[in-house]
């Protein structure tokens, strides 16, 4: 570590002003505050109370919660592949595998949207933002592993055009960012982002696990069985409970299969204080009331946990509904944006057959919401007060 | 035959620095409705500048004649005649695409575009400065239409005027249509696009 500082140290002058590579200040900059916490904190005078924990911190804490959902799902993925070719392989060549496999996208992802984010921090002289560290690991989670790389690369550089430098960059965008990249992957290339061919790779990844499927084998999602009104089942025809679901072993988006690997990243960014367990409670709540009225009804086969456990649902409460940037803001505001995301998500799955999940669409819809309930939220808080006031 | 300086700023303002869609963003309903190929939109851009000119020209030799009180009224009578020929001419040599474009030829009626020319420029001014300046906005509004058309239907379909340009072999190495492209919403990505190029390279258009 003091080596790596000794070093940027030294090469700091050449990025000042006046210095060879001065044209890439904020690209350093971006590294330099990437890899060490700036030593600068706001004055001692005045008022405020500022620590260095700044966004790129709070950043790596979401990145870092991500993690076990990615690594279950790199699993899961492997796991998919050899149960539909009929192999049997121990649990090393299963995660290499699923690692293979989702790398590519990670990789991707990333060089595509920092690489226009480090351009237009170059064009604008601006600091070098630090959103898409987040963004970048979000994307290669929330798509098929069978989603070919130039549309993640085509999707997520729209995303960040047009979800986000044209609002004015981090902190700004209306809608979460990697949602766009998945709703512009959905509907610009359906059969690459739904269907029953994507979510399970057949073929080998890299030469490795190569086979032929097995018979009985299908591809389709859980969810899809539950919108055609079939009962839940695996890729060869297994039944599957929600126990199944939330464990995850199960068809899906390479991030959203295990409830628990979500559940866990979701302690962390609750225990660290980075995401709003009001939203995050009030998702959950949403979507478990919606889902009792609709398997009550008769108007769905799944119960309350099916709903909850299977396909993007939790993901999407845990680490879209609580983007600081698109939510809401006020406290009651949190309340029923996360309690609106869950009923949305629910009945967008049960009542439109096109869309075997709703929880994309529901967070993206509730973005636009967002700033209007806040809105509301601050009116009705200065009413009641100054009714307060003049009583 | 040459053009007075006057003449020239009135036909070719429209097509950049004062046009009618990507400056005074009107007309854009039918930008977005019309444009998921070349073909429609190409007869959609050349009935609405035959409208407009001729609708222009019309008003112009009636302007002293017209009672300011129903002149709203005279107005879309004309536009609404002329609409009817382009719609019959339409049906008659081009069925096809009279097809496609639907009620969008009828609409034109209710182009905003046209109104405006005819209260802003038609009722004030002889008929040759108005014939030029209902030529100069219906092509205005064509070269964005065709734009967007260009686009969408280039990166939608992989064709334009129904002819395949995108190669097979793209497309068995792995390529696929944007299928966005065809859904509207794409058309207003497109026109924020040509709006942004268009500020960009003219810098005193650009809001403080």
């Amino acid at each position: 570590m003091k080596a790596l500082r000794n070093y940027l140290n030294k090469v700091k002058p050449e990025f000042e002003p006046g210095g060879k590579y001065q044209k890439l200040w904020s690209l350093f900059d971006g590294f330099e505050s990437f890899l060490f916490v700036p030593n600068t904190t706001s004055p001692k005078s005045g008022t405020q109370i500022h620590d260095s924990v700044d966004s790129k911190r709070v950043m790596s804490i979401v990145v870092l919660a991500l993690i076990p959902a990615l690594l279950v799902g790199m699993y899961n993925v492997g796991y998919q592949h050899y149960i539909a070719i009929g192999e049997q392989t121990g649990f090393i060549s299963t995660f290499l595998f699923g690692f293979l496999a989702v790398l590519p996208k990670i990789v991707v992802a990333y060089v595509v949207g920092l690489g226009i984010e480090f351009a237009v921090a170059q064009v604008k002289h601006h600091e070098i933002q630090e959103g898409f560290l987040v963004s970048g690991m979000l994307i290669p989670m929330i798509v098929p592993v069978d989603t070919p790389l130039w549309m993640i690369a085509v999707a997520t550089a729209f995303a960040v055009i047009f979800a986000k430098e044209i609002f004015g960059g981090t902190g700004m965008n209306v809608f979460n960012v990697a949602l766009i990249t998945r709703a512009f992957l959905f509907f610009a290339y359906p059969s690459k982002m739904s269907g029953d061919s994507v979510f399970v790779r057949t073929g080998d990844t890299f030469g490795l696990g190569a086979g032929n499927v097995v018979e009985g084998f299908s591809g389709a999602t859980p969810l899809s069985y539950a919108a055609a009104g079939e009962p839940l089942k695996g890729i060869i025809g297994q039944a599957l409970s929600a126990w199944d679901g939330f464990i995850g072993l199960i068809p899906g988006s390479i991030g959203e299969t295990s409830t628990l690997a979500i559940l866990i990243g979701a302690a962390i960014l609750l225990f660290t204080g980075v995401a709003s367990w009001r939203i995050m409670v009030s998702v959950f709540a949403g979507g478990a009331i919606m889902g009792f009225i609709v398997s009550a009804s008769g108007a769905s086969i799944l119960s309350v946990a099916d709903q909850l456990v299977f396909g993007g649902f939790a993901f999407a409460a845990v680490f879209m509904a609580t983007d600081p940037v698109t939510g809401c803001r006020t406290n009651t505001g949190k309340y029923i944006y996360g309690f609106l995301i869950g009923v949305l998500a629910i009945i967008i799955r049960v009542f439109n057959t096109g869309y075997p999940e709703g929880a994309m669409l529901a967070v993206l819809l509730m973005n636009v919401f967002a700033p209007l309930i806040d809105y509301y939220v601050v009116e009705s808080n200065i009413k009641r007060r100054l009714k307060r006031q003049n009583a | 035959m040459s053009l007075s300086e006057k003449n020239k700023e009135i036909f070719l303002g429209p097509l950049s620095k004062n046009n009618p869609v990507i400056v005074q963003v009107l007309g854009i309903c039918s930008a977005l409705a019309v444009t998921a190929q070349m073909e429609p939109a190409l007869v959609m851009s050349l009935s609405l500048t035959a409208v407009l000119a001729f609708a222009n020209v019309i008003i112009s030799l009636l302007r002293n004649t017209i009672p300011n009180r129903i002149r709203i009224i005279v107005q879309l009578v004309v536009v609404a005649a002329l609409v009817i020929i382009v719609d019959q001419i339409l049906k008659a040599f081009a069925y096809e695409v009279s097809k496609q474009l639907s009620v969008f030829v009828g609409l034109i009626i209710t182009n905003c575009i046209l109104m405006g020319r005819l209260e802003a420029f038609a009722l004030g001014n002889k008929p040759w400065p108005a014939f030029l300046d209902g030529l100069g906005n219906g092509l205005g509004y064509s070269i964005i239409l065709l734009i967007i058309a260009f686009f969408r239907e280039l990166l939608g379909s992989g064709t334009l005027f129904g002819y395949q340009v995108i190669p097979q072999f793209v497309y068995d190495l792995g390529y696929q249509n944007n299928g966005l492209m065809i859904l509207p919403p794409m058309a207003l990505v497109v026109v924020g696009c040509i709006i942004w190029v268009h500020r960009a390279k003219n810098p005193e258009m650009q809001d403080k």
